[in-house]
């Protein structure tokens, strides 16, 4: 019988069982780095009709979370402010600010200013501020260094992962109430701090599905 | 001293004068051959099935589960069923090939090439049906454990992810089990066929078989570590299949029967499926030689075998319900054989107990026309087996004020007879392109295989058949 396949043929299995190894890896690095939400969602910085610098309102005039969130203690939503609360200091300063034109129309037509939302959940997952603030889960925790954002940005994944990485142990990133809107918030020692607000607080956060799915 | 009992020696496992040359050319020619009229109508047909299997599913994906006839206590109907049916029809071929390997069951050489291949598209038929029920069949992949962002993780306690682990090594030990006892005949057809594709195709596939001894040795190993492997799948896979049904809390779900009735009713379904293909293509394909009438016999023999089996299981169930005496359990087994289900229950009574008792008679496990029927009504009974278990428990549950009737739409009926499209596309391919009969297998159980058989100059010469007399006297 005459030769069917030429010399390199010999080479094929190696070659193929090479070459799946290499392309399953390179399937699964992929999908692990690129189709998380840390690459997909993290980052998201859309442009705001008016480009409120939480850099200068919270970092450097220092001022609280509350001042224009100020649900957040009572209701599922941290609310964005009314263009009252904008006018109750833009009324005397800054009064004819380039930036804040539209700040000065919504004001005198009484039309709100359209923010685009930047921290997104799903639909189905139920989510409550309230909730979290009121047994110290910081507003840094998920937002991130807000003190510190010219423009806000989507700082964590948000995702199921992330979310249960605090309810599995929230003792590593609780912290007490009143210094839950502080920003670059750091306890002498964590674990042993939350531990104790763990107890304090009554904290057992649920990971069955329910809680947050139905 | 007269003989105190008559030895009757085993039939011969190949009728007709065969020797090496005439079996390979018997067997593989079927692939050389140009392809027959009947078999591009047949194909024809089972595409036209397959159609109605994609289409069908495709609607379900579009339009959700609510296409089928489930209710509100019947949440499992006939996708359950055909997957219990299908995965249960595979089992004849594991065991053909790998129980009946070990016990040096010479006779399944004839069908275990043919067994096999009947097992792996019955379970990929089998695995549409989990896949396709759960409804969001886009993300089916959380039923395998893949880390992933959500921290969604599978429920290790559900016999429904045992199930997942359980058919999809079923499929990836049988498909090697297959592939690797093909490697021979694939040479074999290599070397056999003219055309240039076709050489090239075959040797790929043969993986560069020669034939030379260490090949040989290499490969008798590897079969003998997949028969092993394969041999606990036999048993294990409807187990973890009767778990789906046992480990709930369901009256007449919830007993310790389970698995080895399953899996004796397994076996009995498979070996009908087995015959019933068997009969068609021996006739067709003229291979009456190498498939006797004496392997018919035989696996009416274990039909017989596991359908009594079968038999046992149901009456033990009404034992134990009764002796048992819990309320529930009562109560599910007098409906089933008397409530809104029982036409199906007697059905499945007088196919799976009744039909097989037939084979006690020689006569007629000798006789084809006759097996063939009743492995058609086996495989009728099985199917109605699973439809009894499935529907008669969840109709009539716990609250009689939710008790319901459970009827199949159109789609259920087309999603099933669709599969008989995808199981007979393959098969016809299976038969067309790759040799049914493991020839090389075969051969070594033919007699001239024994080197004992050939006289001082190396010519064939059968020796004679000794009888031994007894040698204790009585």
């Amino acid at each position: 019988m005459s030769q069917l396949f030429p010399e390199w043929a010999n080479q094929v299995p190696r070659r193929l069982l090479v070459g799946s190894i290499v392309l399953v890896n390179t399937i699964v690095f992929t999908v692990w780095y690129f189709f998380s939400p840390e690459f997909t969602q993290v980052g998201y910085m859309p442009e705001q009709p008016v480009p409120f610098s939480h850099q200068i309102h919270v970092g450097k005039l220092g001022m609280d979370c509350q001042y224009c969130h100020t649900q957040v203690y009572d209701s599922r939503h941290a609310n964005i402010p009314a263009t009252q609360t904008c006018m109750n200091c833009h009324n005397q300063i800054k009064t004819d600010s380039e930036k804040l034109a539209l700040v000065r129309e919504s004001w005198e037509s009484g039309e709100p200013i359209e923010w685009y939302k930047v921290h997104m959940l799903p639909d189905y997952a139920y989510f409550n501020h309230a909730a979290h603030v009121n047994v110290g889960v910081g507003c840094e925790s998920c937002h991130g260094r807000i003190d510190r954002m010219e423009v806000v940005y989507q700082a964590e994944p948000l995702s199921m992962g992330w979310c249960l990485d605090c309810h599995r142990e929230p003792e590593k990133y609780v912290r007490p109430v009143e210094e839950v809107t502080t920003m670059g918030y750091v306890a002498e020692n964590q674990i042993e701090l939350g531990l104790q607000l763990v107890a304090k607080q009554n904290i057992d956060a649920p990971v069955y599905c329910q809680a947050c799915h139905y | 001293m007269s003989k105190t009992y008559e030895y009757v020696p085993e039939p011969a496992l190949v009728k007709g004068n065969h020797d090496f040359g005439s079996i390979t050319r018997l067997v593989t020619d079927i692939n050389l051959r140009p392809t027959p009229k009947a078999w591009y109508i047949v194909f024809g047909i089972s595409n036209l099935l397959l159609f109605v299997l994609l289409a069908s599913i495709g609607y379900l994906i579009w339009q959700g589960t609510g296409i089928w006839g489930l209710n509100s206590t019947v949440n499992w109907g006939w996708a359950i069923i055909n997957f219990v049916w299908w995965v249960g029809i595979g089992h004849a071929g594991t065991l053909i090939s790998a129980i009946l390997f070990l016990f040096r069951q010479n006779w399944r050489t004839a069908i275990n090439r043919f067994a096999e291949a009947m097992t792996i598209f019955a379970v990929m038929c089998a695995g549409i049906f989990p896949a396709i029920h759960v409804g969001r069949i886009w993300v089916i992949y959380w039923v395998f454990p893949v880390p992933n962002s959500m921290a969604m993780w599978p429920n290790f306690n559900s016999p429904l992810l045992w199930d997942v682990f359980a058919i999809s090594t079923y499929l990836t030990v049988s498909f090697l089990f297959w592939y690797v006892g093909l490697v021979p005949d694939f040479a074999t057809l290599r070397d056999r066929i003219k055309s240039k594709f076709g050489k090239i195709a075959y040797g790929i596939a043969a993986l560069g078989w020669r034939g030379s001894n260490r090949h040989w040795w290499n490969y008798e190993k590897a079969y003998m570590i997949l028969a092993g492997l394969a041999t606990p799948l036999v048993l294990s896979v409807h187990t973890i299949v009767s778990f789906d049904f046992a480990v709930s809390v369901i009256p007449g779900w919830h007993t310790t029967i389970f698995p080895p009735y399953f899996v004796a009713g397994a076996v009995f379904s498979g070996f009908a499926m087995v015959l019933t293909l068997m009969i068609i293509v021996r006739k067709i394909y003229g291979l009456e030689e190498i498939m006797t009438d004496d392997h018919i016999e035989k696996m009416n023999i274990i039909i017989l075998v596991t359908g009594s089996m079968v038999g046992f299981a149901y009456l033990m169930e009404f034992f134990i319900a009764w002796y048992g005496q819990v309320e529930y359990e009562k109560a599910i087994f007098i409906l089933r054989a008397t409530g809104p289900y029982a036409w199906a229950y007697w059905i499945m009574i007088t196919c799976n107990v009744l039909s097989p008792q037939f084979f006690w008679s020689k006569k007629l496990r000798r006789h084809v026309g006759f097996t063939f029927f009743i492995s058609i009504v086996v495989n009728i009974g099985m199917w109605f087996e699973r439809f009894v278990i499935t529907v008669t428990s969840l109709s009539t549950d716990f609250l009689p004020s939710s008790w319901g009737y459970y009827s199949p739409t159109m789609w259920d009926m087309l999603t099933y007879l669709g599969t008989f499209g995808l199981f007979g596309t393959f098969f016809l391919l299976f038969l067309r392109f790759l040799p049914m009969i493991a020839v090389a297998e075969l051969k070594g159980a033919m007699p001239q295989a024994d080197p004992h058989n050939y006289n001082d100059e190396g010519e064939y010469a059968p020796h004679e058949e000794i009888i031994p007399e007894p040698k204790r006297s009585y």
